[in-house]
């Protein structure tokens, strides 16, 4: 059943894949295997995504999955379980911004590829920025925009850590469509991810040996 | 001797049509597209572009002047602030309201029609439009919602229907109207007038009218990204219902937009169909069809569409060929140039591709140079124009004028 329940999920049939759940629940399945099972079944959408079989609708209906089989496990289960992630990002729209399809297509990527992800939203002032990663005590920081106006915004942004002191405590890429290496040069971040597959790529490359 | 405006303008529209029609013209177009571009280059905020029409008058005609490109674009693309402010306008934040003075508008998806409400839209879209989408999308329209059924003013049915507007929230809804009514009008006029005074100084206008994709039209105003693309699989037949429903009326929207200005070009803004956006399969069921039918629809009333294609599109070329020859102008932000001339060389002219991030931090010498490849390829044997990427908010002017200049000396025909 858990073969079954993971294939369900990896071809994004939702209405199967939640009677499956609640019929292996009622049979007395545990409801952590359960989510075990989603954890490998999103990682297999997460596979597709990257050799370009499944595109952005589709890790969509697969959150869409992930969050209603949540809803209908949540009630089995007594107390969260930690588990180990690989390393810490956070990211956010900078300053001005506010667009998010991007961010959370990469937020999504990386948590899929066990990262933990402080997604800190849209039109974030570089204040917001130095604030959030003094508390989060990320290695990587993503920052994304979709404007060109937002470069300089990224500029800011990585001149504010720069003079708290947070600057060489993090590894910084940037993202968005009119975003490119020289842009990154030009904000002063370490890398720029033309998509998100590129990101979780740099992502592990700057976690490396955690 | 010197042209005379009206032979310059001639001599323009012709050089755009020779490389619509695939014809070779006298050298390659240039007709950079331009968001906010003009409002930094004079030095006036993006929200006095918004909001003070003098001041937008006064930026986008030096820019266009300066600039001496082959056409030109004025400030449609910048709305009109205060008329935005009267409706309450929902889908948007402006400099002035929400967003900070050197701002560019920015749109705010949402959910504007829920997945249960396709039913209520495709039995009876108007009435749907009228009580409950405006209401929605205009905070002044609220009131709109206390009518009762548009449809049912037959017979005695009138009394009930007119009796409704008497309620004092419906009347305070039809007064925002009036208010937004007379701005708009006046912005209409505004427009007007500078493209008397640039057309008089022998400048076509790129922009003729706006429409969109059918599958963009339900994506980008009802259902939003994330609705739109569940709806692929939660709601699918919903959803090709609703895209065959509004195809007509982005056809409408192309051909009327294009009576009004006397202008055959149509702008069809891509946004959700691009590379990534959804799979190969669903580009040829969702978002394909209704495209094609609304390009076949202005041809046959004689206007050019002129499709902008946000995104990548390499992915898209094949199916995209399938439209007759030297008929439409398809501008991309990205795309393999090879590809793209390999597979719509000979069948559509194309345009753009030079990247929005080169024109904000390159030097003009590099400039030149990606503008030199994209005239070497895209432009070879005609059916090319030279474009930016996207619309043009940040440039520096000297990378701007640097490719409007190089196109003008390297991009002619001998």
């Amino acid at each position: 059943m858990q073969e079954k329940l993971k294939e369900l999920i990896a071809d994004l049939k939702e209405e199967e894949a939640l009677e499956l759940v609640k019929e292996m629940l009622s049979n007395g399945a545990d409801p952590m295997d359960v989510l075990e099972t989603c954890r490998t079944a999103v990682e297999i959408v997460g596979k597709r995504f990257e050799e370009g079989k499944y595109f952005i609708p589709d890790l969509l209906m697969s959150g869409e999955i992930m969050e209603n089989i949540s809803n209908i496990v949540k009630p089995h289960i007594s107390a969260e379980t930690e588990e180990k992630k690989r390393g810490k990002v956070l990211i956010g729209t900078v300053e001005g911004d506010i667009h998010d399809i991007g961010k959370n297509i990469v937020t999504f990527m990386l948590e899929v590829n066990g990262f933990d992800v402080l997604d800190i939203g849209v039109d974030v002032p570089p204040e917001v920025f130095v604030e959030k990663i003094k508390e989060f005590q990320p290695q990587v920081v993503g920052l994304c925009g979709l404007l060109t106006l937002a470069f300089d915004s990224m500029k800011n942004t990585i001149e504010a850590l720069e003079k708290n002191g947070l600057r060489d405590k993090v590894k910084i890429m940037i993202g968005g469509s009119p975003t490119d290496e020289q842009v990154a040069k030009y904000v002063g971040a370490d890398a720029h991810g033309k998509d998100a597959n590129a990101a979780v790529e740099l992502s592990r490359k700057w976690t490396e040996g955690n | 001797m010197e042209k005379s405006p009206q032979e310059l303008y001639e001599e323009r529209e012709k050089r755009f049509m020779d490389a619509v029609q695939l014809k070779v013209p006298d050298r390659v177009p240039i007709i950079p597209c331009l968001d906010f571009f003009p409002a930094i280059y004079a030095g006036i905020t993006f929200e006095e572009a918004m909001y003070d029409y003098d001041k937008a008058y006064m930026a986008w005609k030096k820019t266009a002047l300066d600039l001496d490109a082959d056409m030109y674009w004025n400030s449609y693309i910048s709305y009109p602030g205060k008329g935005l402010e009267v409706l309450g306008y929902n889908l948007l934040k402006w400099p002035g309201k929400g967003l900070s003075a050197d701002r560019m508008y920015q749109f705010v998806e949402n959910e504007y029609m829920k997945a249960s409400e396709y039913d209520e839209f495709l039995a009876d879209p108007t009435d749907f439009m009228i009580r409950t989408y405006y209401p929605r999308v205009c905070s002044a329209m609220a009131g709109l919602q206390k009518l009762p059924p548009i449809h049912g003013g037959y017979w005695q049915g009138i009394f009930g229907l007119v009796g409704s507007f008497g309620d004092p929230e419906v009347q305070e809804s039809l007064k925002a109207l009036m208010e937004a009514g007379n701005i708009f009008a006046k912005w209409f006029e505004f427009l007007g007038n500078f493209n008397k005074e640039m057309e008089a100084l022998g400048y076509p206008n790129a922009l003729g009218a706006a429409t969109y994709a059918p599958y963009d039209i339900i994506g980008d105003t009802f259902r939003g990204t994330r609705g739109v693309m569940l709806d692929m699989y939660k709601n699918p037949e919903k959803l090709l219902a609703a895209v065959d429903m509004v195809t007509p009326w982005a056809l409408e929207a192309g051909i009327n937009g294009a009576k009004a200005s006397g202008n055959p070009r149509v702008w069809i803004w891509l946004h959700k169909g691009c590379d990534g956006f959804m799979n190969d399969e669903q580009f040829k069921t969702f978002y394909w069809p209704g495209l094609k039918k609304v390009i076949m629809g202005l041809i046959e009333a004689d206007l050019v569409p002129y499709v902008y294609i946000e995104g990548d599109y390499t992915c898209r070329l094949e199916t995209i060929a399938d439209v007759p020859k030297g008929k439409v102008v398809y501008h991309f932000e990205q795309v393999d140039i090879y590809k793209a001339k390999e597979i719509l060389g000979g069948v559509a002219c194309i345009s753009g591709n030079v990247p929005n991030a080169l024109l904000c931090t390159g030097t003009p010498e590099e400039v030149k140079e990606y503008c030199k490849k994209l005239i070497d390829v895209l432009g070879k044997d005609g059916g090319y124009i030279m474009d930016s990427s996207a619309c043009i908010d940040e440039a520096r002017p000297e990378n701007l004028k640097a490719m409007i200049d190089f196109t003008k000396e390297y991009g002619v025909y001998r």
